[in-house]
């Protein structure tokens, strides 16, 4: 199949632990969701019903959740959209249970739920692997199984988990994921450890949604203030859903900081914005930027590499109207990298499958 | 190029440094390992007089968590936001091509061969039998 534009992050949908998963969990949490009666996981951060989960079009007419059905996922981001492939990112609550075994057992279903049902039923379909960073030694086992099977092409965390994802205890995830070559996506959602801005809870879902920017930042300087690029140069990161135009001020912000506070994090020898475009991709949907064709001239222009950036729709969720996933004013140069070359080269693993 | 006699090394101490007005401009002369240094008293950032620096080490690392310390001492880390360079030359860490200090050229001599000039010492008496820091601006 001609690789003409792949689609790096769209979501399916867990219909629900005791029915989509139960066939997939270990006996033991067979048991318990059905005499707990576990069901409703869904992350806060994307309730189903929410308009911004699932577009009205996109939404199933016996009201299921949006992007659960195969067929409609299919009709909707290679159809309509015009992918030729794409990844499956789930967002699903077993990425934010405090209990690390409940999650380490509802990820491992997630996955071979969606080998199973999913990626075997379309060969143009990827995943990234749920993990359940809860508890590192719990990702790395999900990872190692996971490793052999390379419709697998990257991990999958959220933006806001228990610590920042520089921490020394995530570098063993870090590590495999630099040997087999999966890229460390980081998508907006929470597992409400604490207040989604840093300055407290707000009151809107519109500041939630909003500040999930600082969260991005904060996981960015995290990442390369504790070295983890100098100890693992190959890893690459995505940020998925994060937005895109708060780059460039982030960018030269972190390098003039970086100048006068560097005696703290010697291991940093570059710029932080250098280290930014050799490590970090960035998914296109939602584009937030002005709309005239100047300011996002200027936008990538200040951001500096045309490498960074990936072609996303985020279906289902609503992030546009109409059948042009592509954000407008982009220079076409752009356009044709960000849709096959930029994410050939971060996901190495996409040229492995068929 | 003229040469300026601007202090005994006595006058210096280690660690220590003089600052100095040369032709109306303001030179601070640093005395570290024995050696002295003679920069443009004023950081190219936004001007903060660099007499008030830190003299620190070169700091590198080659794993997060591994401190490696060379050069005590010859590094300045200015008092405003912390930009460092390199004494020896003025270089900056972070873009040692593009920001620097302006430098120049010092050396130190005996009384009795600064007799002989020629050399600028509009302030001092030379004297034989001391050693004097030369500035060459």
């Amino acid at each position: 199949m001609a690789v003409t534009r792949i689609d790096c992050d769209i979501h399916p949908a867990v219909g629900g632990t005791r029915t989509t998963l139960l066939p997939y969990l270990s006996d033991h949490w067979k048991e318990q969701v059905a005499s707990r009666a576990i069901d409703g996981l869904d992350l806060t951060s994307y309730p189903p019903s929410m308009p911004l989960s699932g577009r009205a079009d996109w939404r199933p007419s016996n009201g299921t959740k949006p992007g659960s059905d195969l067929a409609m996922v299919q009709k909707g981001a290679f159809e309509q959209l015009g992918a030729s492939h794409a990844i499956l990112n789930v967002l699903y609550g077993a990425q934010a249970v405090f209990d690390a075994y409940m999650a380490a057992d509802f990820c491992k279903a997630i996955n071979d739920w969606i080998a199973a049902e999913w990626l075997s039923r379309d060969p143009r379909l990827r995943a990234s692997i749920v993990v359940p960073m809860q508890d590192p030694d719990l990702a790395i086992e999900e990872i190692e199984r996971r490793a052999g099977d390379v419709r697998f092409v990257s991990i999958l965390v959220l933006a806001q988990g228990e610590t920042l994802l520089g921490r020394r205890h995530f570098w063993p995830v870090y590590r495999l994921a630099e040997k087999y070559k999966l890229p460390l996506a980081i998508h907006a959602g929470t597992q409400y450890r604490q207040a989604p801005s840093s300055a407290g809870w707000p009151s809107h879902r519109y500041e939630y949604y909003f500040v999930e920017a600082q969260a991005f930042q904060a996981q960015i300087l995290s990442l390369i203030y504790e070295g983890v690029f100098g100890k693992f140069p190959d890893l690459k990161v995505v940020l998925m859903e994060s937005g895109v135009s708060w780059l460039p001020a982030f960018m030269w912000r972190a390098n003039k900081t970086w100048r006068g506070v560097r005696v703290e994090v010697p291991w940093v020898e570059r710029e932080p914005a250098a280290i930014i475009r050799d490590n970090f991709r960035v998914t296109m949907q939602p584009f937030d930027a002005p709309a005239d064709t100047k300011s996002v001239e200027e936008i990538i222009d200040q951001i500096g590499s045309e490498e960074m950036f990936l072609f996303a729709s985020d279906y289902p969720h609503w992030q546009f109207d109409g059948d042009d996933p592509i954000p407008p004013n982009l220079p076409k140069s752009i356009i044709d990298k960000m849709c096959v070359d930029n994410p050939l080269e971060t996901f190495p693993r996409l040229s492995l499958a068929n | 190029m003229a040469r300026h006699i601007v202090a005994t090394t006595s006058e210096i101490p280690p660690g220590g440094n003089k600052v100095v007005d040369i032709a109306g401009r303001d030179i601070v002369v640093f005395h570290v390992n024995g050696e002295f240094f003679a920069l443009l008293n004023r950081c190219p950032h936004e001007g903060a007089p660099l007499e008030k620096a830190a003299c620190v080490a070169r700091l590198t690392s080659p794993e997060p968590g591994v401190y490696e310390r060379s050069r005590v001492g010859e590094m300045l880390r200015c008092p405003w936001h912390g930009w460092e360079f390199d004494m020896r030359n003025g270089q900056s860490w972070f873009d040692p091509n593009r920001v620097k200090i302006r430098s120049y050229p010092v050396a130190v001599e005996r009384g009795d061969e600064l007799q002989k000039g020629p050399y600028v010492a509009e302030t001092f008496a030379v004297h034989v039998e001391d050693s004097y820091v030369i500035v060459e601006v």
